[in-house]
């Protein structure tokens, strides 16, 4: 049996009860006590500094108001009106940057209301009821295309719903939920909740899924447009970066979104292969997500190589502080030169070279350090891979503020338009688009 | 070191904090584990006439309300007095006193408003060495049925009458204790002088109903579905009974009429509010019922640490010396003139002083992009309301104006010398001043 020391790629480095354990809930459900307390501690601020900064404007001393009052379910409604996706955003969203980073008491104490933690305490409240709790508009008779269902789609397809439209939801891959079901980290988003919330989501009627549908493959975006009163587009990134570096294409050099992929899809983490020694390339969520994780699997030593400062890092203060504690080793101002192999053509090394900023951009020192590694995952960004004639915006789809793209009927929203990569900024989109898709029809 | 050693009617206590007559003090095993926990003094849960004993409820007694974080801020009760033998209460006063003859033990007595009831009573407490009586004709629940408690504190002729008797068949301080279930309580209070009692002690506990169950609509505490008002005390009922204080304290007929305040004491604050307006000695209940006996720690050393801090010797320094600044509405000054400001540094820009001003006050309140919040001199009657609704102490204040300096809410300038309602043009019933 593997342990920690083994070397190489190996399955069941940890025991079953010590995976179970890592893998659990990261901000576990409140008890009602403590959500009551918590609840005690917002002060119910005037034009309040949380809502302003939550990309869906979720009205939050409201719904904390209706928690302390005894009314969870009334707080999740107030949630689902601007966020139907409030439950998976409850997990996910980096609130130290967003609503919990803005709470008074941040400023006051440095102890912000546990905003994230509240929102999911009324959330999961009510989605343990019975049905679905908005009603479908009568039928406007109206058909749209949602390709892709992620954040973005999902959030789309439900408020056309509620609408009245009758949306068909084209999903590339096998299942429904987008980065929620397959891109966030495994203990952000247990019990299987990203597709639990799909088909509470879709409970509001007057939506059909086709998975396995690629749009440039399966059916084109002519098609749709031809055969729908209007479209959206919430298809995601569909590639990564490549490392551009010697090496990179050994076996166990691989992507870090496929990575995190299979483990939110695989049953036992046990038959999970993972290296000795793991290093992570990049500095955003993804490499967190990949790195804290190869830990969890037992990987002995585990490095995220960023290569700028830690200012410079998309991961949040918190996510670092949250790698560091789970024993990852954040490397600074590094970036790969050379990925080499042992004599088998096994990986073996990755050589870092480390970087400085003298004011006419990054460059490397030329002075390098080499890591043990026999697996390294690359997190340097993923990229649009649709080409449907679109007209972009640097490397994404340009659109208007409520999603319109170039195209006339067609919309887009989440990670594939500009904005920040969050699943609540792609609930924000999707829903905006929406009700845009909405009066145009309606008009 | 401040003494706080306090003499009440003769009666010396190691400090002025008692416990007042309640569950805590029903009887020698809570009472002797206050006393070692440091009370002053206490109130021995009240005794009934000689006979069966009265009989409780089987259900809940108390009912709450909370505030943030359940903190409980009042709370009331449908408890009658002492359900135990009144030769066992006696027996057990005895032996405390003895063991303990530096503390306060008084008698808290409630019998039929008939003399012979008394005069049975008082040789018999007499007896156990209590340093002296305390008239329960507060209780507004249950006992108020029967002629007793509140019914009789509620019919100043009563008061009197039985506070007579009990001055003749007793030969040791006589305390009455006022209901707050009155419209004037200075009534109640002349009544208990005339009678000739030696003080008045209040507040006992206001009726209420603390909540009500929406599932089966029966009010708090319920029993078997029916509730009855309780009496009301704790946090909430603070003001209200320093009020009431304040009014026998500087009343002329009552002036001078020794207090033992009661009503929400929780802190060694609360307790020298209320002896700074004119209570010579304080009682608690709800406070050690919430958190038990050790409290009296803290109300010893923070009296003790404010007492060193103004330089007073001893509690007789202090007591009473904000009755003179208790007046009516008609004397304020109304040329004195302030402005709320606010720390900037302070701030947490949470808004509230905001949402309150332009709501509900004066809209003497502006609000920045960036949540910077500053008052509006021009709109600011120094209401107050933006202080209290603020979650930082401290951070808003109230700044009194210079006189000479012009009130830009009114374009006057503000006066240096005090003048009141009674000399205001306003005031179709005013006095020319001379």
């Amino acid at each position: 049996m593997a342990d920690v020391m083994t070397p190489g790629l190996a399955v069941g480095r940890l025991a079953a009860e010590e995976l179970a354990a890592n893998f659990e809930d990261l901000h576990p459900a409140l008890t009602p006590h403590e959500a009551v307390v918590a609840a005690d501690r917002c002060y119910f601020c005037h034009d309040a500094p949380c809502v302003t900064v939550c990309p869906t404007d979720i009205d939050i001393p409201l719904f904390i108001r209706q928690i302390s009052t005894g009314t969870p379910e009334a707080a999740a409604r107030t949630i689902f009106e601007q966020n139907i996706l409030g439950g998976m955003c409850a997990r996910v969203c980096p609130t130290e940057d967003l609503c919990e980073g803005a709470c008074v008491r941040e400023l006051a104490e440095g102890k912000p209301v546990e905003i994230g933690r509240l929102q999911r305490h009324a959330t999961d409240t009510l989605m343990a009821r019975q049905g679905h709790p908005f009603a479908r508009a009568e039928s406007t008779g109206k058909r749209v295309a949602v390709i892709g269902a992620g954040p973005a789609g999902l959030a789309c397809a439900h408020r056309l719903g509620v609408l009245g439209h009758d949306v068909v939801l084209l999903e590339a891959k096998g299942k429904a939920g987008g980065l929620n079901e397959f891109g966030i980290a495994a203990y952000k988003a247990t019990d299987d909740i990203a597709a639990r919330e799909v088909e509470w989501l879709m409970g509001v009627g007057g939506i059909e899924l086709h998975t396995g549908q690629i749009l440039g493959e399966s059916f084109q975006l002519e098609e749709v447009a031809g055969s729908f009163d209007a479209v959206f587009l919430g298809v995601g990134l569909g590639g990564v970066n490549a490392l551009g570096v010697t090496g990179e294409d050994l076996d166990d050099v691989v992507d870090a979104v496929r990575f995190i992929a299979h483990l939110r899809q695989s049953k036992d983490m046990s038959e999970l292969p993972i290296g000795r020694n793991v290093v992570v390339i990049g500095g955003g969520m993804t490499a967190i997500d990949a790195a804290v994780q190869s830990k969890l699997l037992g990987a002995q030593s585990v490095t995220v190589a960023y290569r700028r400062g830690r200012d410079q890092m998309g991961a949040s203060r918190y996510e670092q502080d949250l790698a560091a504690s789970r024993g990852v080793n954040l490397m600074f101002n590094v970036q790969p030169k050379e990925a080499h192999a042992d004599e088998d053509e096994y990986l073996a090394e990755i050589e870092l070279e480390y970087t400085a900023d003298d004011g006419t951009g990054l460059k490397g020192t030329g002075e390098t350090v080499r890591l043990p590694a026999d697996q390294l995952f690359s997190a340097i960004g993923q990229t649009l891979t649709l080409d449907a004639g679109l007209e972009l915006d640097g490397r994404k789809i340009a659109v208007g503020p409520t999603g319109r793209t170039s195209r006339e009927g067609v919309w887009a929203g989440g990670d594939c338009t500009p904005g920040d990569d969050l699943t609540v900024v792609a609930v924000a989109e999707g829903r905006d688009a929406a009700m845009d898709i909405h009066r145009a029809l309606m008009a | 070191m401040a003494d706080l050693t306090t003499d009440f009617l003769g009666i010396t206590s190691p400090n002025p904090f008692w416990l007042a007559s309640a569950p805590p003090t029903d009887k020698e095993y809570n009472v002797r584990r206050a006393f070692e926990a440091g009370w002053g003094g206490v109130v021995w849960k009240t005794l009934g006439a000689e006979g069966p004993p009265v009989v409780n409820v089987n259900g809940p007694r108390y009912g709450a309300i909370y505030g943030a974080d359940r903190r409980l801020l009042g709370l009331n009760n449908i408890e009658l007095i002492t359900d135990r033998p009144l030769e066992t209460n006696l027996e057990e006063m005895a032996r405390v006193k003895a063991d303990y003859p530096d503390r306060a033990l008084i008698a808290s007595i409630m019998v039929p408003c008939e003399e012979q009831a008394w005069k049975d009573i008082l040789p018999r407490v007499a007896e156990t060495n209590a340093d002296g009586i305390e008239l329960n004709f507060g209780c507004p629940h249950g006992m108020s049925e029967r002629g007793m408690g509140a019914a009789v504190g509620q019919v100043p002729e009563y008061i009197e009458m039985v506070t007579r008797w009990c001055k003749q068949y007793y030969d040791k301080p006589v305390i009455v204790k006022l209901t707050p279930n009155i419209t004037d309580v200075r009534k109640p209070a002349l009544a208990a002088k005339n009678g000739g009692a030696d003080a008045v002690s209040l507040i006992n506990t206001i009726n209420s109903i603390t909540s009500v169950n929406l599932d089966t609509m029966s009010p708090e505490p319920s029993i078997d579905g029916k509730g009855s008002h309780g009496g009301y005390c704790g946090p909430a009922v603070k003001p209200i009974a320093m009020s009431m204080v304040s009014e026998i304290a500087r009343h002329e007929p009552t002036r001078g009429l020794p207090i033992s305040g009661i009503g929400g004491i929780t802190t060694w604050r609360d307790a020298a509010e209320f002896m700074a307006l004119g209570a010579g000695n304080v009682q608690v209940c709800t406070a050690v019922m919430t958190y038990g006996f050790k409290i009296v720690q803290e109300m010893i050393s923070g009296l003790s640490q404010w007492m060193d801090e103004k330089g007073h010797r001893n509690t007789a320094d202090f007591i009473g010396m904000a009755v003179p600044n208790v007046t009516d509405w008609q004397y304020l000054n109304l040329n004195y003139v302030a402005k709320a400001k606010i720390n900037q540094d302070a701030c947490i820009s949470c808004g509230r002083c905001y949402a309150a001003c332009e709501d509900t006050s004066h809209q003497a309140i502006a609000m920045s992009e960036d949540r910077t919040f500053t008052v509006i001199d021009e709109e600011c009657v120094a209401c107050n309301l933006c202080v209290d609704v603020c979650p930082v102490q401290g951070c808003i204040t109230m700044e009194a104006m210079e006189p000479g300096t012009i009130d830009p809410r009114t374009g006057k300038v503000v006066e240096k010398e005090y003048a009141n309602w009674t000399t205001h043009p306003n005031n179709p019933g005013a006095v020319a001043a001379e």
